[in-house]
């Protein structure tokens, strides 16, 4: 084994050149029968592509047991994976070529519309499987997901005892805000997080301007066009133990937004590695149902 | 005047508890000191529960005290009844402070003012030490503590923990979650503290979830009647004194080693090494005649073990002879060897054959044997074979055995009666460098890494020895293979031994050269430095040398050599292996050609660039004392923890490695998981000896661990946890049909059986070697993210990687 093999160059791809040698087969065979009528599923090439085709189906799902066997020695799961993967794709070939590009609104064409869309399912996955790590690792900046959250509790606490030094209504507002973000969750919050950190920090501007605004009508009259700008003013005045909370407060709520999106992205990019098995695998269930009723049907109006 | 007796134990530990107890059943006038308050304070410091083991099974016991594995409650109080039954006269509160011999015997005097004068001393004192008490007023009381078993027992409490090591930080930061925390630092700093540790701490104090008082003191402690607050503590600041109102107090000023006063009785040691014990005589006698030191202080850390001698060391004194405990082991070694009688004759022979084994005392000996095999191969058997990763240490009593260097078998050397071999395994920790062949009659002692490692440790004339023939052996197997050490006997003479710590260097590049050093443990890193910036070009594992090029075309060294571990080296005096070489024209040859692969490598490596920063980020995770590491691909690695679950599943529920902890680098992870290092840290210390390398190189734990922790302390990454044996989990169609249980790869938790206190045990990584087909974590990757190698391909994988 090479010192970096991933699914689709395992073994010099060789799972690729099986998945090759099957579909060109099948193509070769296909141009070269010449059936009575048109090309179906009942003569006998087409019998023997669906046996191909339903036993690849059943071998592709068996997948999902030979994973959880994990003393198995048959075979490395990479090995499983990258046939897997490339087997599952000429099943596409496989099935159109058995039924001779046949569709109608029947169960036949469901068993291949569901067959369509597990492996479009998969193909997604496998994009997802080369793309997101990387940017996963990225994002994480070496640290752990556990040591995310601990920082974003200690945070929050931090914020609350800032902000019970300045104002009470800022103190309401950072403790909203603390309830409110709310990372992960149904699914839909993996892939859409929320936080509410933005909200806080408008909150403490606000308060600022309010604040600076008061100033202006005690003649003094600074522009104050940012937020930056702002904490630059307070921090020269230091004497104001106020003004100091206020300006650790906003390096506070700073610090929070960064790592409250850096772990949203984290959770984000796990969901998008994980959602789509929620597709494929019951997909594949369905599909072996309507495989089954293509099947029995089949025979029973021979 | 004080009290007068014919034996006094000091210290109520299984040995010394098992002495008095035998000396009370006998009669015999004794008294049994105890510093604490209670008996066998070791024990009694065990965590609650903790299910004591008694190994080793085979060894009978022979006390007049009862001993079973069973929970540390149980064993207590089966021994309370029996120093109760007995009428043993136990004083506690005794702390023995001097041993003095005078006409009399000796007198034992005790930190609370008692006498004590002995005709015989029995010391089963342990090596666990005193703690430091605060040495204040109130420092007895019983919310005053000196050691923290559960930081989680206490909550919501005000504690104050005194002291500013790694123990009194480690507590003060566990405390802290759920209490609030004091603590009082005699210094300014955390001077003494692990950096992580001293990281931790500045941190907790400055966000104010600690306090610290520095440059403070305790001056008494009091226990208040009324009020919210248990404790009142006054205490010296730089700002005057003060006062602290607290619940409990965890002091942590560390412990007087026993050496101390075990030197000041007149014992001596062997040698400086920490964990050389006293050397002492077949009947435990030490070299003070009258002192008698049994348990782990004499080397036997195993209760029964003990217990054994104390019953023993109490029937010596009395003058009867007793068939040591462990006869009968002996005599089962050599049951199939013809032509020994009896243990005496055997160890008389041994003796007078063996000169490395003729330097230790029959005790050692006999302790010796007792680990060790006796074996009896016949002509042409093959004891171990080259590349593997055995690390037994061999010891040739009669005939002859034949050593192949070669794998084809060309370069033989035969070993004679008298002669040791196996020892550049055991120095080492590498593979086997040569196969070993038995001749005709042999007779050979086959003795465990870890006995034969005590031995060299605790006897300085058998590592004289064994260094002595280790330079010459390997100077002569890697320079001269095909001829004999005469050609060498100037560089052998040379020789010395280094030793040097991670990172220290061993010769800078742009140094003048004169010396050479083979590494015979540890391992080594070439770099350049290359516009400014440390690039590391190779890595030199043991068996390898460095600093030749040097003294052979170059003046000036081209490169820097620094040990990527705790490393030891033979250094080569420079001028005698210049004449060497002059005078050997092969060896000019073979140095050569060594030379321009080594420079085209090294040039190889300059151009990658990148590379050499994942090597030196492997070997800055201390990758470099690894045989075998887990490293993962972040690129590829989809978080499944599919290789969590499959470890797991292979081994009793419990994965033995984290994905996600440990660092990254370039998409390079570490993952906590075993390195099956070199020199295993985690067979250190190991009670029952229960950790070994099999012949692949797999460290593992074998079925007799005892569960006390020493390797998961032990070991610097963390990769050893204690674990129970799950219950057993139902079948993969049982869990998807009708939803038994827990299914494969989930937690084996279930929630319909109450989880039993089951008796816990070490566990690691074992490579998965009972499997075959290689480790599960690595084969249900299903993306390749997983990848287990060896140091000597890290230069290969990061040329992978560029």
């Amino acid at each position: 084994m090479s010192m970096r093999d991933s699914m689709l160059s395992f073994a010099g791809a060789r799972y690729l050149w099986v998945a090759l040698v099957l579909v060109v087969a099948s193509v070769v065979a296909y141009l070269w029968h010449d059936p009575i009528g048109v090309p179906n599923g009942g003569t006998w090439l087409g019998y023997t592509l669906g046996t191909i085709g339903a036993l690849l189906i059943v071998w592709l799902m068996l997948l999902g047991i030979r994973k959880r066997r994990y003393g198995n020695r048959f075979g490395t799961m990479l090995g499983w994976a990258s046939a897997h993967v490339y087997l599952g794709t000429a099943l596409i070939a496989i099935a159109f070529l058995h039924s001779g590009f046949q569709v109608g609104l029947n169960i036949h064409t469901l068993a291949l519309v569901l067959m369509l869309l597990v492996i479009a399912s998969g193909m997604f996955g496998v994009f997802a499987y080369l793309r997101y790590p990387a940017l996963m690792t990225r994002n994480r900046d070496n640290t752990t997901r556990d040591a995310m959250l601990d920082e974003i509790v200690e945070l929050d606490q931090q914020a609350l005892a800032l902000a019970d030094a300045v104002d009470p209504k800022i103190h309401a507002a950072i403790l909203r805000s603390n309830e409110r973000t709310q990372l992960g969750g149904s699914a839909w919050r993996l892939l859409r997080p929320r936080e509410d950190t933005d909200s806080a920090i408008d909150q403490v501007r606000a308060f600022l301007e309010q604040k600076d605004a008061e100033k202006r009508k005690d003649g003094q009259t600074r522009d104050m066009p940012t937020m930056f700008a702002m904490v630059d003013f307070l921090s020269s005045r230091a004497a104001d133990s106020k003004n100091e909370a206020l300006r650790k407060l906003m390096d506070v709520l700073a610090r929070k937004k960064t790592v409250t999106t850096r772990l949203a992205r984290d959770l984000q990019l796990q969901a998008l590695m994980e959602v789509w098995l929620y597709v494929h695998v019951p997909l594949s269930f369905a599909l072996l149902g309507a495989l089954t009723a293509h099947i029995v049907s089949v025979f029973f109006y021979w | 005047m004080g009290e007068r007796v014919d034996i006094a134990v000091v210290g109520s530990g299984p040995g010394g508890l098992s002495a008095a107890a035998r000396a009370a059943e006998l009669g015999v006038s004794h008294v049994l000191l105890e510093a604490a308050p209670h008996l066998s304070n070791t024990i009694f410091r065990y965590q609650k529960g903790k299910h004591v083991m008694d190994e080793p099974g085979i060894l009978p016991l022979r006390s007049p005290l009862p001993f079973k594995a069973g929970s540390r409650e149980n064993i207590l109080r089966d021994w309370n009844a029996g120093v109760a039954t007995l009428k043993v006269d136990v004083r506690y509160g005794h702390e023995v402070t001097q041993v003095a011999r005078d006409a009399d015997g000796f007198r034992l005097q005790c930190a609370n003012g008692a006498t004590v004068v002995a005709k015989h001393v029995v010391l089963g004192i342990g090596m666990q030490g005193n703690l430091r008490k605060l040495g204040v007023t109130g420092e007895d009381l019983p919310t005053v503590q000196y050691q923290l078993d559960d930081p989680d027992a206490y909550v919501g409490e005000t504690i104050v923990v005194v002291g500013a090591g790694d123990a009194a930080i480690e507590n003060a930061l566990a405390l802290a979650k759920n209490n609030q925390v004091i603590v009082i630092n005699r210094r300014d700093e955390f001077a003494r503290a692990k950096e992580g540790n001293l990281r931790l701490i500045l941190r907790a104090i400055e966000e104010g979830t600690i306090q610290c008082l520095y440059n403070a003191a305790p001056e008494s402690v009091e226990e208040l009647r009324v009020g919210r607050k248990r404790l009142r503590m006054h205490v010296a600041t730089q700002n005057g004194k003060a006062q602290i109102l607290c619940d409990r107090v965890i002091a942590r000023l560390g412990a007087t080693a026993p050496r101390a006063f075990v030197e000041a009785c007149g014992v001596v040691f062997p040698s400086k090494d920490p964990n050389a014990v006293p050397a002492i005589s077949e009947k435990y006698e030490s070299n003070v005649p009258g002192l008698y030191i049994v348990g782990a202080l004499a080397g036997y850390p195993l209760i029964k073990q003990a217990m054994n001698q104390g019953y023993e060391v109490v029937e010596y004194i009395l003058g009867r002879a007793v068939e040591p405990a462990d006869e009968p082991l002996l005599k089962a070694k050599f049951r199939n060897v013809a032509g020994i009688t009896s243990v005496n004759a055997l160890l008389a022979r041994i003796q007078e054959r063996v000169p490395l084994l003729s330097k230790i005392t029959p005790l050692q000996l006999r302790e010796f044997l007792i680990d060790s095999e006796i074996r009896t191969p016949r002509p042409g058997d093959r004891i171990f074979e080259r590349n593997d990763y055995t690390n037994t240490f061999f010891s040739i009593v009669d005939g002859e055995v034949a050593v192949l260097v070669d794998d084809a078998g060309k370069q033989r050397i035969a070993l004679k009666a008298g002669e040791f071999f196996g020892e550049m395994g055991l120095i080492s920790g590498r593979r086997r460098s040569a196969s070993v062949v038995a001749q005709s009659n042999c007779l050979l002692i086959e003795t465990p890494r870890r006995s034969m490692n005590r031995l060299i440790q605790s006897v300085e004339a058998v590592k004289r020895e064994v260094d002595k023939v280790f330079i010459a052996r390997a100077l002569q197997s890697r320079f001269t293979p095909e001829s004999g050490i005469e050609k060498l006997k100037e560089m052998v003479e040379s020789a010395e031994i280094r030793q040097y710590k991670a990172g220290d260097v061993l010769f800078k590049e742009g140094e003048a050269g004169d010396c050479l050093h083979l590494v015979r443990r540890g391992s080594l890193t070439i770099s350049r430095d290359l516009g400014g910036k440390e690039v590391v070009l190779s890595y030199v594992p043991a068996g390898n040398y460095v600093g030749e090029m040097a003294l052979l075309g170059e003046s000036k060294r081209s490169a820097t050599a620094r040990a990527a571990i705790a490393t030891e080296t033979i250094r080569v005096d420079g001028e005698a292996f210049k004449r060497a070489v002059g005078r050997d024209p092969l060896l000019r040859l073979r140095l050569q050609a060594e030379y321009s692969t080594r420079t085209a490598a090294n040039l190889a490596m300059q151009q990658i660039g990148a590379g050499s920063d994942i090597v030196s980020f492997l070997l800055t995770q201390g990758a470099g004392e690894a045989t075998d590491i887990l490293l993962i691909d972040e690129s590829l690695c989809v978080r499944c923890d599919n290789c969590e679950k499959a470890c797991a599943e292979t081994h009793h529920g419990t994965s033995r490695l984290d994905r996600e902890a440990g660092p990254t680098f370039a998409n390079v992870h570490v993952p906590t998981s075993c390195r099956h290092c070199e020199h295993p840290h985690c067979m250190k210390d190991c009670p029952p000896d229960a950790i070994h390398r099999a012949p692949n190189g797999e460290v593992f734990i074998a079925d007799n661990c005892i569960g006390c922790g020493n390797c998961e302390r032990n070991c610097p990454y963390g990769v050893i946890h204690m674990a129970a044996k799950p219950p057993k989990k139902p079948g993969l169609l049982q869990w998807l049909m009708f939803g038994r249980g827990p299914g494969p790869g989930e937690s084996p938790y279930d929630p319909l059986k109450p989880p039993s206190p089951a008796e816990k045990k070490a566990v690691k990584c074992d490579m998965c070697k009972d499997l075959g087909g290689g480790p599960a974590c690595v084969r249900a990757c299903p993306t390749g993210a997983a990848l287990r190698i060896g140091p000597d391909e890290f230069i290969a994988y990061a040329q992978s990687r560029r």
